[in-house]
């Protein structure tokens, strides 16, 4: 190996690292906020590219109707609560949320799609038709068990993960998809080349880290989401309900998951059961930050990038058993150095 | 005068084991009332359960409307709050966040008074002023208590509940809480306090009730329970008179 490879593998491995730190962030804050380990997480990734993909063929993607029909269920589910209730005047939000606000932008998508409109448009789009997903679903399998264990949390996860890629599937079908990229620039920095796609990836990746910065840090919302994780109790009692920060926390998983989904599409093939790999490694870096430090879990999944990279020159047929493998002297180290805490401990 | 709250027939369980029964108590409008009792009588069941915290039988009567299925949020945004025994603060944030997230439901609602009530509260206590960048957490726990207070005060309630305010405070602190309890019915706050410190709480409060063993046994305008025979006895200990 010579410089000019390990500088270029050093180069992919910060492009992948920063999808993986971005997903690596949405574990963390869903984990902190609701106590899910959010499996699922990587489902969004590949609905964000592949919807992204439909969009620049010119075709309906699925996750319109898909959206649609989730709606319906989260309808269904909050109508007959709120008339349970006695809540009615709850009605009209929960029609033009569930079931208005989908069949909008499934027509919307219906009309915009042949119409091949602008790149920045169609990720635009692709991110409203995936994004809501995330709090449906939390509505739908997580909100009901909100207080269970977080074991039974996980295997809910783990169902989750499973019928989003049934659903893949039955949407997008077998094939993969690869989107063009966002720039064909390419620039020369001395032995090494950097192409545009790979700046965009980090650029954004960092952009979407300083926002979640400043939201955490400047916006009631983010301190909401902050004051849930710390202490649910004291949220509960100034009047932040856990059901409203767990579809906000999964609204931003959703968010980070279609955007990573749409930066790297460009990258690698996508097929419908691509995201959950992508998401284990974003995993194996959140883990690193104890499922609670965000700037370890971002270090974390950049490392993960890195080792990937190297690992892919070195012995491509065993890069996932090397970078999975990671995770056990991982755990050894932490088990060792961090105190266990009791789940109930608050 | 209508009663701000008006709990009837109020049955709190945990499991099988029914930590509050049957209980009923009025608060009414700028009064304090004070629920005093010896430990695990079940005064900390009942605050939770009035704050929906816990699932409760009976009926919670708020400002004229049945809150019973009322979901704990909801009533914070109608005006009740709980500084819980705990305190519950977030202790990984600042002294100035804490107080933000009091006031979270009327961010929600787009309120414009809020920065007033900062100044406010902070006048209240300006050692909070002082400490408001540092970590909740690194608080003394008198200034957490101080702390908890006025992250209630931030929701602006019309009824504060407070669960043992004085626990495991210095006298001298005991004494600042205490008088700011007493200057807070003055602004037209109701206040429902729990005590085991029954002198200060009977002291500050104009109405009383007495809860052991889940029951309601006894209750009175203050001034007749601080000189009931066995209140002093069971209370106020021996050494009645002593002005604290």
């Amino acid at each position: 190996m010579n410089a000019e490879i390990a500088l270029f593998l050093i180069q992919d491995g910060f492009t992948n690292g920063a999808i993986y730190a971005l997903l690596a962030l949405a574990l963390v804050l869903v984990f902190a906020v609701t106590r899910v380990i959010f499996i699922p997480q990587g489902e969004f990734v590949a609905y964000g590219a592949l919807t992204l993909a439909s969009l620049q063929l010119g075709k309906l993607p699925g996750t319109a109707w898909l959206l649609l029909g989730v709606g319906l269920a989260v309808a269904a589910l909050e109508l007959t609560q709120a008339l349970r209730l006695g809540a009615a005047q709850r009605i009209p939000a929960i029609i033009f949320n569930y079931i208005v606000l989908p069949a909008a932008l499934l027509g919307l998508a219906w009309w915009a799609a042949p119409q091949k409109p602008a790149l920045t448009l169609q990720i635009l789009l692709a991110l409203f038709l995936v994004v809501p997903l995330g709090p449906m679903v939390y509505r739908l399998a997580y909100q009901p068990l909100a207080s269970a264990s977080v074991l039974v949390l996980l295997i809910i996860s783990v169902a989750v993960h499973f019928a989003m890629t049934g659903l893949g599937l039955v949407f997008f079908g077998a094939e993969g998809s690869r989107t063009p990229p966002f720039s064909d620039a390419q620039w020369k920095l001395g032995v090494l080349t950097v192409s545009g796609q790979s700046l965009w990836v980090m650029g954004a990746s960092l952009a979407l880290i300083v926002a979640l910065l400043l939201f955490f840090e400047h916006t009631i919302y983010g301190k909401a989401l902050r004051a849930t994780a710390i202490n649910r109790v004291g949220a509960r009692l100034v009047g932040v309900s856990p059901a409203m920060a767990g579809k906000l926390s999964f609204t931003l998983a959703a968010l980070i998951g279609a955007l990573s989904g749409v930066l790297i599409a460009p990258i690698t093939t996508i097929y419908y059961d691509s995201g959950f790999l992508v998401g284990l490694k974003g995993f194996v870096g959140a883990i690193m930050g104890g499922l609670v430090s965000y700037p370890l879990a971002a270090a974390g999944a950049l490392l993960v990038g890195i080792l990937e990279a190297y690992a892919s020159f070195w012995a491509s047929a065993y890069k996932e058993v090397i970078v999975f493998t990671l995770i056990i002297p991982v755990l050894l180290w932490r088990s060792l150095t961090t105190h266990h805490i009791e789940e109930d401990e608050e | 005068m209508s009663a701000l709250l008006e709990v009837r027939g109020l049955c709190v369980a945990y499991g099988k084991v029914e930590a509050v029964h049957q209980a009923a108590l009025r608060v009414e409008e700028g009064r304090i009332v004070t629920v005093i009792g010896p430990n695990g009588a079940g005064k900390t069941t009942l605050l939770a359960a009035l704050m929906g915290m816990l699932p409760a039988r009976g009926s919670i009567g708020y400002a004229g409307e049945d809150i019973t299925r009322v979901e704990a949020e909801q009533r914070v945004s109608r005006g009740l709050c709980l500084v819980p025994e705990r305190r519950e603060l977030f202790a990984a944030m600042t002294v100035e966040d804490n107080l933000v997230l009091g006031a979270f439901h009327r961010y929600r609602k787009r309120d414009k008074t809020i920065a007033a009530d900062f100044a406010q509260v902070y006048q209240l206590f300006p050692r909070l002023k002082e400490r408001r960048r540092q970590l909740a957490g690194t608080l003394s726990g008198g200034e957490r208590q101080m702390l908890a207070l006025a992250r209630a005060l931030m929701s602006r309630p019309r009824l504060l509940m407070l669960d043992e305010p004085s626990l495991g405070l210095a006298p001298l602190i005991v004494r600042d809480i205490f008088r700011v309890i007493a200057g807070l019915r003055d602004t037209g706050v109701s206040i429902l306090l729990v005590e085991q410190n029954a002198r200060a709480a009977l002291q500050v409060a104009d109405y009383g009730y007495v809860l052991e063993t889940g029951e309601i046994v006894l209750e009175g305008p203050s001034g007749d329970l601080a000189s009931d025979a066995r209140v002093i006895e069971s209370y106020l200990g021996l050494v009645s008179g002593n002005p604290d």
